[in-house]
């Protein structure tokens, strides 16, 4: 059945449909409809879960944390500074190996403070373990979560999954989305088998000291961990097009990449926006495509070089900027390419942060300027005077 | 012990804690005695979460762990709010019904950076019984002050010196701010008296809501005293009236443990333990006695302990 | 999970570490006036003291020698010793 909802209704409907034991959030601006909803589908009866009003994002965190210990499956959902506040808990979580859904309504960090769209909290957390996609519209909302689950309670994973989502950008708009159901969900998503609980029948010690001794190889078995789930994220989106015929990408989506020489590359919403920017290019004779990085973390190095063996060039659009560093999409592609038989020139350009606009004109202008010259880090559509530069 | 005709049933041959041996704790050390106590007055049926401290520490550095029952660690702060999220996870799956979850933590985990969440615990009244182990200071990271350390206590962040007598901060009404949350049961307690601190753990995992204990443990290693006398020292604080045992129910007193026959000055506390020395040292020192003579004046007055 | 993760462990495994090698002193059960009420078992913060019917040891295994035990023995059964290795 096909509605038009609002892209928060379709993560509140998507995660319904899961079925998860406990839920624990804290509201947060652009989050709070998708903790509303899930509070009134409990209310009336149409989810059966533990909703627990906590008293911080740490608090939902570590709720979830201990929900997720005893074999129950969890959900939690933020932005921006709960995020943060929650990062401590993320690694507990995913050094702990425990299994977790949470959907991250992207937001940018204070200060100074802003409730409006980029990438800037989760890339907080980029080296956490926590599995990081990102959705494009309110139907893949609905499709993602139950892949999420499935990835993250697969024995051979079992970490967090953060499904991301442009604050305001797809939370609050309305699209049209296909729904699914919930025999298709059940059957697509069975009930959660954890691979180590709490459990008086059988009682084990979880989170340990671990001495010198120890702890490098509980980090050897996480980087093993995240190299082992990226045929898994492919898998389940596979699995889940062959059952619905619906096909957002798997680790990368591609968009006219055919005979593409050039690549647009971005995450998220942004996405739609690349693609119209193409047609246009295209219609003007570019051979260009879009390339749509799905799974930020692991992040898909030999999928990104087989695509773009035949690129000469990616211009990279980021909503995030490593303050001392440089723009990470565009430093993380770089270091893809190093020292590889075929090196695409990359150009990066940030966009978009604070919930600056990205009108598509901008976009081609870049691209414009950037054919064929490396551009690196630059700030697109921003007060010159004001800052200086002019 | 008086003799009795009637002859007794044989008790049973001692069986292995569900805190076992071969744990790190320093000799003589109160909070694994105190946590010996209430594990086992728990039982089996029994899920622990606790915050990073000594207790978490000493008992669990991989692959050793001296638990036996199911026991997690997550943080620093979150030992509550773990709890509350096994409890939830409990009950959602519906497998709830005869298991006890406890939540446990020292006084810097609790009442310092820990008081968030256990406010909101107790404010949604989970059925987790919450104890905390109190022995005045971080005493993990090298006995550094805590919200729980006492007035003109020695420790390495609240020292005493040539212009200083220690921490100059009450203790925090840690117990007082729990029962304000209005939770069917709320208790002191001390492995001073561990017949009457196990009888609480029991009465705490009977309710069907938020509980807390608030368990007094000596240090030898922070209060610096001899090894032995862990329980005595316990004991004295009690006796002075400077850690009265007091029960709430619902936000109210309903029980205090008196000490009309049994009290004692401060002084014969204080004494034994190094971190008060330099109360003893000079004139201004035993001036400093008399304030601490005051607070235990006073909390014997508030609740009636003689 | 086929390859194993390191991240827990299973109950009880503290039993590997004897602790008894911390000691300097050490208690002697004398077993000449005890009369069973367990206190030493219930004071001992390493839960090493084990027995019946009037006649407690504690596991020199594990034993660190605190001597609370002897201390709050109500009839002065147990002696705190030096102990010669």
């Amino acid at each position: 059945m096909r509605k038009l909802i609002e892209g928060s209704m379709a993560v509140s409907e998507s995660v319904r449909l899961c079925r998860p034991h406990v839920i624990a959030a804290y509201p947060i601006t652009p989050q709070t409809h998708i903790v509303e909803f899930l509070s009134q589908m409990v209310a009336d009866g149409d989810l059966k879960s533990e909703f627990i009003n906590v008293e911080s994002e740490f608090g939902a965190a570590s709720v979830v944390l201990g929900a997720s210990a005893v074999g129950a499956r969890a959900y939690s959902a933020t932005t921006s500074q709960g995020l943060l506040l929650m990062s401590e808990v993320i690694y507990n979580i995913a050094g702990m190996r425990l299994p977790l859904v949470i959907t991250i309504a992207n937001r940018s960090v204070s200060a100074p403070i802003s409730i409006w769209n980029d990438h800037s909290d989760v890339v907080v957390l980029r080296d956490s373990g926590l599995i990081t996609l990102f959705a494009e519209n309110a139907q893949e909302l609905m499709d993602i979560h139950p892949q999420a689950y499935k990835i993250a309670e697969n024995p051979e994973v079992s970490l967090p999954v953060s499904v991301n989502m442009d604050g305001f950008i797809l939370t609050h708009a309305f699209e049209p989305v296909e729904m699914l159901d919930q025999k298709f969900v059940d059957e697509f998503l069975p009930p959660f088998e954890p691979v180590h609980k709490l459990d008086v029948e059988n009682p084990i010690t979880m989170g340990l000291l671990a001495e010198p001794t120890w702890y490098m190889e509980t980090r050897y078995k996480l980087k093993e961990t995240m190299e082992d789930a990226i045929p898994i994220i492919e898998n389940v989106a596979e699995e889940f097009k062959e059952k619905t015929g619906r096909w957002f990408g798997g680790l990368i989506d591609t968009y006219r990449m055919e005979d593409a020489e050039i690549a647009i590359v971005g995450m998220g919403s942004l996405i739609g926006t690349l693609k119209d920017v193409v047609d246009t290019l295209r219609t003007k004779g570019e051979k260009v495509g879009v390339l749509k990085i799905r799974s930020f973390r692991p992040f898909p190095k030999e999928k990104i070089r087989e695509i773009c063996s035949e690129i000469n060039q990616l211009v990279v659009f980021d909503k995030s900027y490593s303050l001392g560093l440089g723009t990470i999409l565009q430093e993380e592609l770089r270091a893809c390419f190093y020292r590889q038989k075929h090196q695409p020139l990359v150009s990066g350009f940030v966009v978009g942060l604070g919930g600056r606009d990205i009108p598509p004109q901008s976009i081609i202008d870049c691209y414009n300027e950037t054919k064929g010259k490396e551009i690196l880090d630059e700030f697109v559509d921003i007060n010159e005077e004001a800052v200086g530069r002019r | 012990m008086a003799e009795t005709t009637k002859k007794r049933k044989p008790k049973p041959p001692v069986t292995e804690s569900l805190l076992t041996s071969g744990h790190r704790a320093c000799a003589g050390c109160g909070e694994s005695l105190g946590a010996k106590l209430v594990i086992d007055a728990a039982g089996p049926n029994t899920i622990v979460t606790t915050c990073t401290g000594c207790l978490e520490v000493f008992s669990t550095p991989y692959p050793e762990s001296a638990w036996r029952v199911p026991w997690i660690h997550s943080l620093f702060e979150n030992s509550s709010a773990v709890a509350a999220g096994v409890e939830a996870g409990l009950k959602a799956l519906g497998k709830k019904e005869g298991i006890n979850v406890i939540a446990q933590g020292g006084d810097g985990g609790t009442a310092d950076i820990g008081i968030g969440c256990l406010s909101g615990m107790l404010e949604r009244n989970h059925e987790v019984l919450y104890v905390c182990y109190d022995n005045e200071a971080y005493m993990n990271t090298g006995v550094q002050r805590s919200g729980l350390t006492p007035f003109d206590t020695h420790t390495t962040t609240s020292p005493s010196g040539k212009k200083s007598f220690g921490n100059q901060h009450p203790k925090k009404p840690l117990l007082e701010i729990v029962a304000a949350h209005n939770i069917p049961y709320a208790t002191s307690a001390t492995v001073g008296y561990p017949a009457d601190l196990q009888l609480k753990v029991k009465k705490a995992l009977k309710e069907k809501g938020a509980t807390f204990i608030h368990l007094h443990v000596p240090c030898p290693l922070g209060w610096v005293y001899n090894t032995e006398l862990t329980i005595e020292i316990a004991r004295l604080a009690v006796q002075t009236g400077l850690f009265p045992l007091v029960e709430f129910k619902w936000g109210k007193v309903t029980r205090v443990r008196k000490i009309t026959r049994e009290r004692k000055p401060v002084e014969e506390y204080l004494k034994h333990q190094g971190r008060y020395r330099h109360l003893f040292a000079s004139e201004e020192g035993k001036k400093e006695i008399k304030k601490i003579q005051a607070i235990a004046d006073a909390n014997i007055e508030k609740y009636g302990l003689v | 999970m086929s390859k194993p993760i390191l991240i827990t462990v299973g109950p009880g495994t503290s039993k590997v570490n004897k602790t008894g090698a911390w000691r300097t002193l050490m208690p002697v059960f004398k077993h000449d006036k005890c009369n069973d009420c367990r206190i030493c078992v219930t004071v001992c913060p390493d839960a090493c003291i084990f027995g019946q019917n009037n006649v407690y040891n504690a596991n020199l295994d594990y034993c660190k020698g605190c001597g609370i035990c002897a201390h709050e023995c109500p009839v002065d059964d147990i002696e705190m010793v030096l102990e010669a290795k």
